[in-house]
Protein backbone atom coordinates (compact mmCIF):
# COMPACT_ATOMS: atom_id res chain seq x y z
CA UNK A 1 0.00 0.00 0.00
CA UNK A 2 2.70 2.47 1.08
CA UNK A 3 4.80 1.39 -1.88
CA UNK A 4 1.89 2.05 -4.19
CA UNK A 5 1.44 5.55 -2.78
CA UNK A 6 5.17 6.15 -3.11
CA UNK A 7 5.13 4.96 -6.72
CA UNK A 8 2.11 7.09 -7.48
CA UNK A 9 3.88 10.23 -6.20
CA UNK A 10 7.21 9.21 -7.70
CA UNK A 11 5.66 8.75 -11.11
CA UNK A 12 4.49 12.35 -11.04
CA UNK A 13 7.25 14.13 -9.12
CA UNK A 14 10.29 11.87 -9.43
CA UNK A 15 11.07 12.06 -5.72
CA UNK A 16 13.58 9.23 -5.59
CA UNK A 17 16.63 11.48 -6.17
CA UNK A 18 15.42 13.77 -3.36
CA UNK A 19 14.96 10.81 -1.04
CA UNK A 20 18.41 9.49 -1.98
CA UNK A 21 20.01 12.84 -1.13
CA UNK A 22 18.35 13.02 2.26
CA UNK A 23 18.42 9.54 3.65
CA UNK A 24 20.10 7.01 1.41
CA UNK A 25 23.75 7.07 2.41
CA UNK A 26 26.23 5.06 4.38
CA UNK A 27 27.26 6.10 7.88
CA UNK A 28 31.02 5.63 8.17
CA UNK A 29 32.44 3.48 10.94
CA UNK A 30 34.34 6.27 12.74
CA UNK A 31 31.20 8.24 13.61
CA UNK A 32 29.21 5.26 14.81
CA UNK A 33 29.18 4.88 18.62
CA UNK A 34 28.20 1.24 18.14
CA UNK A 35 31.72 0.60 16.85
CA UNK A 36 33.77 3.18 18.74
CA UNK A 37 32.28 4.49 21.96
CA UNK A 38 34.30 7.72 21.70
CA UNK A 39 32.24 8.54 18.62
CA UNK A 40 29.50 9.81 20.98
CA UNK A 41 31.04 13.24 20.38
CA UNK A 42 29.37 13.10 16.95
CA UNK A 43 25.96 13.08 18.68
CA UNK A 44 26.20 16.68 19.84
CA UNK A 45 25.18 18.22 16.52
CA UNK A 46 22.18 15.94 16.18
CA UNK A 47 21.15 16.60 19.78
CA UNK A 48 21.40 20.34 19.15
CA UNK A 49 18.96 19.86 16.28
CA UNK A 50 16.74 17.72 18.51
CA UNK A 51 16.57 20.40 21.22
CA UNK A 52 15.96 23.02 18.52
CA UNK A 53 12.94 21.03 17.34
CA UNK A 54 11.73 20.86 20.96
CA UNK A 55 12.18 24.63 21.23
CA UNK A 56 10.16 25.24 18.08
CA UNK A 57 7.33 22.95 19.18
CA UNK A 58 7.17 24.17 22.79
CA UNK A 59 7.44 27.76 21.56
CA UNK A 60 4.48 27.26 19.24
CA UNK A 61 2.42 26.00 22.17
CA UNK A 62 3.56 28.89 24.38
CA UNK A 63 2.27 31.45 21.88
CA UNK A 64 -1.22 29.96 22.38
CA UNK A 65 -1.27 31.65 25.79
CA UNK A 66 1.39 34.34 25.71
CA UNK A 67 0.38 37.97 25.20
CA UNK A 68 3.21 40.37 24.28
CA UNK A 69 2.10 43.34 26.29
CA UNK A 70 3.48 44.92 29.46
CA UNK A 71 0.41 44.20 31.53
CA UNK A 72 -0.61 40.80 30.23
CA UNK A 73 2.73 39.20 29.40
CA UNK A 74 3.51 38.45 33.01
CA UNK A 75 -0.12 37.62 33.80
CA UNK A 76 -0.34 35.20 30.89
CA UNK A 77 2.82 33.41 31.97
CA UNK A 78 1.68 33.28 35.59
CA UNK A 79 -1.57 31.77 34.37
CA UNK A 80 0.25 29.33 32.11
CA UNK A 81 2.57 28.35 34.93
CA UNK A 82 -0.10 27.87 37.58
CA UNK A 83 -3.45 27.20 35.93
CA UNK A 84 -3.01 25.57 32.52
CA UNK A 85 -2.73 21.78 32.41
CA UNK A 86 0.89 20.89 31.61
CA UNK A 87 1.63 24.59 31.14
CA UNK A 88 4.47 24.31 33.61
CA UNK A 89 5.97 21.42 31.63
CA UNK A 90 5.69 23.20 28.29
CA UNK A 91 7.21 26.40 29.64
CA UNK A 92 9.81 24.35 31.49
CA UNK A 93 10.82 22.60 28.28
CA UNK A 94 11.20 25.94 26.53
CA UNK A 95 13.09 27.47 29.47
CA UNK A 96 15.52 24.60 30.08
CA UNK A 97 15.74 23.79 26.39
CA UNK A 98 17.12 27.28 25.81
CA UNK A 99 20.01 26.42 28.11
CA UNK A 100 20.45 22.91 26.74
CA UNK A 101 20.62 24.08 23.15
CA UNK A 102 23.48 26.40 24.12
CA UNK A 103 25.28 23.57 25.93
CA UNK A 104 24.85 21.11 23.07
CA UNK A 105 25.84 23.67 20.45
CA UNK A 106 28.89 24.62 22.47
CA UNK A 107 29.97 20.97 22.70
CA UNK A 108 29.33 20.48 18.97
CA UNK A 109 31.41 23.58 18.18
CA UNK A 110 34.27 22.31 20.34
CA UNK A 111 34.13 18.87 18.68
CA UNK A 112 34.35 20.41 15.22
CA UNK A 113 37.05 22.85 16.32
CA UNK A 114 39.36 20.39 18.04
CA UNK A 115 39.03 17.88 15.22
CA UNK A 116 39.95 20.56 12.69
CA UNK A 117 36.83 19.57 10.76
CA UNK A 118 36.35 23.14 9.54
CA UNK A 119 39.32 22.93 7.19
CA UNK A 120 39.03 22.89 3.43
CA UNK A 121 36.53 22.15 1.92
CA UNK A 122 34.24 22.81 4.91
CA UNK A 123 35.03 26.50 5.62
CA UNK A 124 31.61 27.70 4.51
CA UNK A 125 29.80 25.23 6.70
CA UNK A 126 31.83 26.37 9.71
CA UNK A 127 30.88 29.99 9.03
CA UNK A 128 27.21 29.09 8.72
CA UNK A 129 27.54 27.13 11.97
CA UNK A 130 29.01 30.09 13.84
CA UNK A 131 26.21 32.28 12.46
CA UNK A 132 23.71 29.74 13.85
CA UNK A 133 25.54 30.11 17.18
CA UNK A 134 25.02 33.90 17.08
CA UNK A 135 21.36 33.52 16.16
CA UNK A 136 20.87 31.12 19.08
CA UNK A 137 22.49 33.58 21.49
CA UNK A 138 20.24 36.33 20.13
CA UNK A 139 17.21 34.06 20.60
CA UNK A 140 18.24 33.52 24.20
CA UNK A 141 18.69 37.24 24.72
CA UNK A 142 15.34 38.28 23.23
CA UNK A 143 13.46 35.41 24.88
CA UNK A 144 14.77 36.44 28.28
CA UNK A 145 12.70 39.65 28.21
CA UNK A 146 9.39 38.10 27.22
CA UNK A 147 8.13 36.92 30.65
CA UNK A 148 8.34 40.61 31.67
CA UNK A 149 9.35 39.85 35.23
CA UNK A 150 11.98 41.74 37.25
CA UNK A 151 15.04 39.89 35.99
CA UNK A 152 13.80 40.13 32.41
CA UNK A 153 13.34 43.89 32.53
CA UNK A 154 16.57 44.74 34.30
CA UNK A 155 18.75 42.35 32.30
CA UNK A 156 17.32 43.86 29.12
CA UNK A 157 18.04 47.36 30.38
CA UNK A 158 21.68 46.31 30.83
CA UNK A 159 21.76 44.78 27.34
CA UNK A 160 20.34 47.93 25.81
CA UNK A 161 22.88 50.09 27.65
CA UNK A 162 25.65 47.90 26.23
CA UNK A 163 24.21 48.16 22.73
CA UNK A 164 23.98 51.93 23.13
CA UNK A 165 27.72 52.07 23.78
CA UNK A 166 28.49 50.92 20.23
CA UNK A 167 30.21 53.88 18.55
CA UNK A 168 28.33 55.92 15.91
CA UNK A 169 25.32 53.62 15.43
CA UNK A 170 24.69 52.72 19.08
CA UNK A 171 21.86 55.21 19.54
CA UNK A 172 20.07 54.01 16.40
CA UNK A 173 20.52 50.36 17.29
CA UNK A 174 19.05 51.05 20.69
CA UNK A 175 15.98 52.77 19.26
CA UNK A 176 15.59 50.01 16.69
CA UNK A 177 15.52 47.39 19.46
CA UNK A 178 13.79 49.24 22.30
CA UNK A 179 11.43 51.29 20.16
CA UNK A 180 12.13 54.40 22.20
CA UNK A 181 15.19 56.41 23.18
CA UNK A 182 14.57 56.23 26.95
CA UNK A 183 11.84 53.77 27.79
CA UNK A 184 12.14 50.00 27.92
CA UNK A 185 8.46 49.24 27.83
CA UNK A 186 5.48 48.42 25.66
CA UNK A 187 7.33 49.00 22.38
CA UNK A 188 10.30 46.98 23.52
CA UNK A 189 8.33 43.89 24.42
CA UNK A 190 6.48 43.79 21.09
CA UNK A 191 9.73 44.27 19.20
CA UNK A 192 11.53 41.59 21.15
CA UNK A 193 8.54 39.31 20.61
CA UNK A 194 8.60 39.87 16.86
CA UNK A 195 12.37 39.35 16.73
CA UNK A 196 12.20 36.24 18.89
CA UNK A 197 9.25 34.61 17.13
CA UNK A 198 9.58 35.71 13.49
CA UNK A 199 12.87 37.32 12.48
CA UNK A 200 15.38 35.10 14.25
CA UNK A 201 13.60 31.78 13.58
CA UNK A 202 13.44 32.71 9.89
CA UNK A 203 17.18 33.34 9.88
CA UNK A 204 17.71 30.15 11.86
CA UNK A 205 15.74 27.99 9.39
CA UNK A 206 17.63 29.38 6.42
CA UNK A 207 20.99 28.82 8.11
CA UNK A 208 20.08 25.33 9.28
CA UNK A 209 18.95 24.38 5.78
CA UNK A 210 22.29 25.58 4.42
CA UNK A 211 24.14 23.74 7.21
CA UNK A 212 22.43 20.41 6.47
CA UNK A 213 22.63 20.70 2.71
CA UNK A 214 26.36 21.28 2.96
CA UNK A 215 26.75 18.26 5.21
CA UNK A 216 24.91 16.05 2.71
CA UNK A 217 26.97 17.47 -0.12
CA UNK A 218 30.36 17.16 1.55
CA UNK A 219 29.77 14.25 3.89
CA UNK A 220 31.11 14.16 7.40
CA UNK A 221 34.83 14.75 7.87
CA UNK A 222 37.04 11.69 7.88
CA UNK A 223 38.70 10.13 10.93
CA UNK A 224 41.68 11.95 12.44
CA UNK B 1 8.20 13.98 -24.57
CA UNK B 2 8.38 11.04 -22.21
CA UNK B 3 9.03 11.54 -18.51
CA UNK B 4 9.16 9.39 -15.42
CA UNK B 5 7.83 5.91 -15.92
CA UNK B 6 6.98 6.52 -19.53
CA UNK B 7 4.28 8.97 -18.51
CA UNK B 8 3.36 11.56 -21.08
CA UNK B 9 3.06 14.99 -19.48
CA UNK B 10 0.66 17.56 -20.78
CA UNK B 11 2.38 20.75 -21.79
CA UNK B 12 5.81 19.75 -20.48
CA UNK B 13 8.29 22.53 -21.20
CA UNK B 14 11.19 21.23 -19.09
CA UNK B 15 14.48 20.02 -20.47
CA UNK B 16 14.55 16.30 -19.58
CA UNK B 17 17.23 14.99 -17.22
CA UNK B 18 19.06 11.98 -18.52
CA UNK B 19 17.96 8.73 -16.95
CA UNK B 20 16.01 8.04 -13.84
CA UNK B 21 17.07 6.57 -10.54
CA UNK B 22 15.65 3.12 -9.85
CA UNK B 23 13.53 2.88 -6.74
CA UNK B 24 15.78 0.27 -5.16
CA UNK B 25 18.49 1.29 -2.65
CA UNK B 26 22.11 0.53 -3.36
CA UNK B 27 23.59 -2.65 -2.01
CA UNK B 28 25.97 -1.38 0.63
CA UNK B 29 27.89 -4.65 0.96
CA UNK B 30 30.46 -3.33 -1.49
CA UNK B 31 31.35 -0.40 0.79
CA UNK B 32 34.58 -0.78 2.79
CA UNK B 33 34.74 -1.00 6.60
CA UNK B 34 31.92 -1.42 9.07
CA UNK B 35 29.65 1.18 7.55
CA UNK B 36 25.94 1.14 8.15
CA UNK B 37 22.99 2.39 6.18
CA UNK B 38 21.64 5.66 7.55
CA UNK B 39 18.09 4.66 6.80
CA UNK B 40 16.78 2.89 8.77
CA UNK B 41 19.55 1.25 10.81
CA UNK B 42 21.55 4.23 12.02
CA UNK B 43 18.56 6.53 12.36
CA UNK B 44 16.97 4.03 14.75
CA UNK B 45 20.03 4.24 17.01
CA UNK B 46 19.92 8.02 16.84
CA UNK B 47 16.29 7.86 17.92
CA UNK B 48 17.27 5.71 20.88
CA UNK B 49 19.84 8.29 21.98
CA UNK B 50 17.28 11.03 21.42
CA UNK B 51 14.73 9.15 23.56
CA UNK B 52 17.18 8.72 26.44
CA UNK B 53 18.08 12.40 26.16
CA UNK B 54 14.41 13.38 26.15
CA UNK B 55 13.73 11.37 29.32
CA UNK B 56 16.57 13.16 31.12
CA UNK B 57 15.34 16.48 29.81
CA UNK B 58 11.77 15.86 30.98
CA UNK B 59 13.04 14.81 34.43
CA UNK B 60 14.86 18.15 34.68
CA UNK B 61 11.73 19.99 33.58
CA UNK B 62 9.53 18.19 36.09
CA UNK B 63 12.00 18.55 38.95
CA UNK B 64 12.73 22.25 38.45
CA UNK B 65 9.78 24.41 37.38
CA UNK B 66 11.06 27.37 35.40
CA UNK B 67 11.45 30.49 37.53
CA UNK B 68 9.16 33.48 37.36
CA UNK B 69 9.84 36.60 39.36
CA UNK B 70 7.31 39.30 40.15
CA UNK B 71 6.00 41.50 37.37
CA UNK B 72 8.52 44.05 36.09
CA UNK B 73 8.56 47.22 38.14
CA UNK B 74 10.78 49.85 36.49
CA UNK B 75 10.62 52.05 39.62
CA UNK B 76 12.65 49.57 41.70
CA UNK B 77 16.07 51.18 41.31
CA UNK B 78 17.82 48.89 43.76
CA UNK B 79 17.30 45.72 41.72
CA UNK B 80 20.57 43.95 40.90
CA UNK B 81 20.26 42.64 37.32
CA UNK B 82 21.60 39.30 36.18
CA UNK B 83 21.61 37.92 32.63
CA UNK B 84 21.05 34.29 31.75
CA UNK B 85 23.99 32.08 32.74
CA UNK B 86 25.54 31.84 29.27
CA UNK B 87 26.00 35.63 29.13
CA UNK B 88 27.56 35.85 32.58
CA UNK B 89 31.13 35.88 31.25
CA UNK B 90 30.42 38.87 29.00
CA UNK B 91 28.65 40.60 31.87
CA UNK B 92 31.53 39.94 34.28
CA UNK B 93 34.05 41.27 31.76
CA UNK B 94 32.37 44.67 31.95
CA UNK B 95 33.07 44.89 35.67
CA UNK B 96 36.85 45.19 35.30
CA UNK B 97 38.30 48.68 35.34
CA UNK B 98 40.00 48.45 31.92
CA UNK B 99 36.83 47.09 30.35
CA UNK B 100 34.30 49.52 31.77
CA UNK B 101 33.68 53.22 32.28
CA UNK B 102 35.88 55.12 29.82
CA UNK B 103 37.19 51.78 28.49
CA UNK B 104 33.68 50.37 28.03
CA UNK B 105 34.32 49.95 24.29
CA UNK B 106 37.09 47.47 25.07
CA UNK B 107 34.92 45.28 27.28
CA UNK B 108 31.71 45.62 25.31
CA UNK B 109 33.01 45.46 21.75
CA UNK B 110 36.72 44.94 21.20
CA UNK B 111 37.35 41.82 23.28
CA UNK B 112 34.10 39.97 22.40
CA UNK B 113 34.45 41.16 18.81
CA UNK B 114 37.96 39.78 18.49
CA UNK B 115 37.02 36.49 20.16
CA UNK B 116 33.86 35.85 18.15
CA UNK B 117 35.44 37.24 14.98
CA UNK B 118 38.33 34.81 15.35
CA UNK B 119 35.85 31.97 15.91
CA UNK B 120 33.92 32.93 12.78
CA UNK B 121 37.05 33.16 10.65
CA UNK B 122 38.86 30.19 12.18
CA UNK B 123 39.16 28.30 8.84
CA UNK B 124 41.00 31.27 7.33
CA UNK B 125 43.30 31.80 10.30
CA UNK B 126 44.19 28.15 10.90
CA UNK B 127 44.94 27.20 7.28
CA UNK B 128 47.42 24.36 7.60
CA UNK B 129 46.59 20.86 6.43
CA UNK B 130 46.93 19.33 9.91
CA UNK B 131 43.79 18.35 11.77
CA UNK B 132 45.03 16.81 15.02
CA UNK B 133 44.87 19.28 17.95
CA UNK B 134 48.46 18.47 18.93
CA UNK B 135 49.68 19.41 15.44
CA UNK B 136 47.97 22.83 15.56
CA UNK B 137 49.34 24.28 18.79
CA UNK B 138 48.18 27.85 18.11
CA UNK B 139 44.58 27.01 17.33
CA UNK B 140 44.36 24.57 20.24
CA UNK B 141 46.14 26.99 22.58
CA UNK B 142 43.92 29.95 21.80
CA UNK B 143 40.77 27.89 22.13
CA UNK B 144 41.90 26.48 25.49
CA UNK B 145 42.77 30.01 26.61
CA UNK B 146 39.32 31.24 25.58
CA UNK B 147 37.68 28.33 27.40
CA UNK B 148 39.71 29.06 30.53
CA UNK B 149 38.76 32.74 30.29
CA UNK B 150 35.05 31.98 29.90
CA UNK B 151 35.15 29.53 32.80
CA UNK B 152 37.01 31.98 35.03
CA UNK B 153 34.73 34.92 34.24
CA UNK B 154 31.58 32.86 34.73
CA UNK B 155 32.96 31.55 38.02
CA UNK B 156 33.81 35.04 39.26
CA UNK B 157 30.40 36.32 38.29
CA UNK B 158 28.61 33.52 40.14
CA UNK B 159 30.86 33.83 43.19
CA UNK B 160 30.30 37.57 43.52
CA UNK B 161 26.55 37.55 43.04
CA UNK B 162 24.45 37.79 46.19
CA UNK B 163 22.12 34.87 45.51
CA UNK B 164 20.18 35.34 48.75
CA UNK B 165 19.36 38.96 47.95
CA UNK B 166 18.61 38.03 44.35
CA UNK B 167 16.11 35.44 45.50
CA UNK B 168 14.49 37.97 47.82
CA UNK B 169 14.37 40.90 45.40
CA UNK B 170 12.41 39.13 42.70
CA UNK B 171 9.96 37.15 44.82
CA UNK B 172 6.33 37.26 43.83
CA UNK B 173 4.61 38.94 46.78
CA UNK B 174 1.00 38.80 47.75
CA UNK B 175 -0.92 41.98 47.10
CA UNK B 176 -3.24 43.43 49.67
CA UNK B 177 -5.90 46.06 49.51
CA UNK B 178 -4.40 49.03 51.35
CA UNK B 179 -6.42 52.00 52.46
CA UNK B 180 -4.05 54.83 51.62
CA UNK B 181 -6.28 57.35 53.34
CA UNK B 182 -6.08 55.64 56.72
CA UNK B 183 -4.14 57.25 59.57
CA UNK B 184 -1.85 54.23 59.76
CA UNK B 185 -0.80 54.58 56.14
CA UNK B 186 -0.15 58.32 56.53
CA UNK B 187 2.17 57.66 59.47
CA UNK B 188 3.79 54.87 57.44
CA UNK B 189 4.41 57.36 54.64
CA UNK B 190 5.62 60.32 56.75
CA UNK B 191 8.17 58.17 58.56
CA UNK B 192 9.78 57.16 55.26
CA UNK B 193 8.87 53.47 55.58
CA UNK B 194 7.80 53.51 51.91
CA UNK B 195 11.35 54.17 50.69
CA UNK B 196 12.38 50.64 51.66
CA UNK B 197 9.15 48.69 52.09
CA UNK B 198 7.43 50.26 49.09
CA UNK B 199 4.25 52.22 48.64
CA UNK B 200 2.18 49.03 48.60
CA UNK B 201 4.17 47.42 51.41
CA UNK B 202 5.49 45.05 48.78
CA UNK B 203 9.10 45.26 49.98
CA UNK B 204 12.16 45.94 47.89
CA UNK B 205 15.80 44.96 47.52
CA UNK B 206 16.99 43.87 50.95
CA UNK B 207 13.81 44.80 52.76
CA UNK B 208 10.95 42.35 53.28
CA UNK B 209 7.39 42.80 52.18
CA UNK B 210 5.07 43.76 55.01
CA UNK B 211 2.02 42.11 53.49
CA UNK B 212 1.21 38.93 55.44
CA UNK B 213 3.98 39.68 57.93
CA UNK B 214 2.38 37.56 60.66
CA UNK B 215 3.68 39.84 63.45
CA UNK B 216 1.77 41.19 66.42
CA UNK B 217 1.47 44.98 66.89
CA UNK B 218 3.89 44.74 69.85
CA UNK B 219 6.57 43.04 67.74
CA UNK B 220 6.12 45.64 65.01
CA UNK B 221 6.47 48.52 67.48
CA UNK B 222 9.67 46.95 68.73
CA UNK B 223 11.11 46.55 65.20
CA UNK B 224 10.09 50.09 64.23
CA UNK B 225 12.02 51.47 67.20
CA UNK B 226 14.93 49.06 67.55
CA UNK B 227 15.33 47.75 64.01
CA UNK B 228 15.94 44.18 62.87
CA UNK B 229 18.40 42.63 60.43
CA UNK B 230 19.44 45.28 57.93
CA UNK B 231 16.99 47.80 59.37
CA UNK B 232 18.73 50.16 61.79
CA UNK B 233 17.27 51.26 65.12
CA UNK B 234 15.47 54.58 65.44
CA UNK B 235 13.74 54.58 62.06
CA UNK B 236 10.45 55.55 63.67
CA UNK B 237 10.48 59.13 64.93
CA UNK B 238 6.86 59.80 65.95
CA UNK B 239 4.98 59.67 69.25
CA UNK B 240 3.92 56.53 71.09
CA UNK B 241 0.28 57.01 70.02
CA UNK B 242 1.36 57.17 66.40
CA UNK B 243 3.50 54.08 66.89
CA UNK B 244 0.51 52.15 68.14
CA UNK B 245 -1.62 53.23 65.15
CA UNK B 246 1.21 52.32 62.79
CA UNK B 247 1.78 48.92 64.39
CA UNK B 248 -1.92 48.09 64.26
CA UNK B 249 -2.04 49.19 60.63
CA UNK B 250 0.95 47.09 59.54
CA UNK B 251 -0.21 44.09 61.50
CA UNK B 252 -3.61 44.26 59.82
CA UNK B 253 -2.31 44.14 56.23
CA UNK B 254 -3.20 40.74 54.81
CA UNK B 255 -3.65 39.58 51.27
CA UNK B 256 -7.03 38.28 50.19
Amino acid sequence: MLNKIYDWVDERLDITPLWRDIADHEVPEHVNPAHHFSAFVYCFGGLTFFVTVIQILSGMFLTMYYVPDIKNAWESIYYLQNEVAFGQIVRGMHHWGASLVIVMMFLHTLRVFFQGAYKKPRELNWIVGVLIFFVMLALGLTGYLLPWDMKALFATKVTITIIESVPFIGEYLKILLAGHSDIVGAQTITRFFAIHVFFLPAALFALMAAHFMMIRKQGISGPL
Amino acid sequence: MHRGKGMKFVGDSRVPASGRKPNIPKDYSEYPGKTEAFWPNFLLKEWLIGAVFLVGFLCLTAAHPSPLEKIADPSDTAYIPLPDWYFLFLYQLLKYSYASGPYNIIGALVIPGLAFGALLLAPFIDRGPERRPSKRPLATGFMLLALAGITFLTWESVAHHDWEAAKEQGKIVAEAEIDKESDGYKIFETNGCTSCHGGDLQGGAGSPALVDNGLTPEEISDIAKNGRGAMPAGMFKGTDEELKVLADFISSIKSE
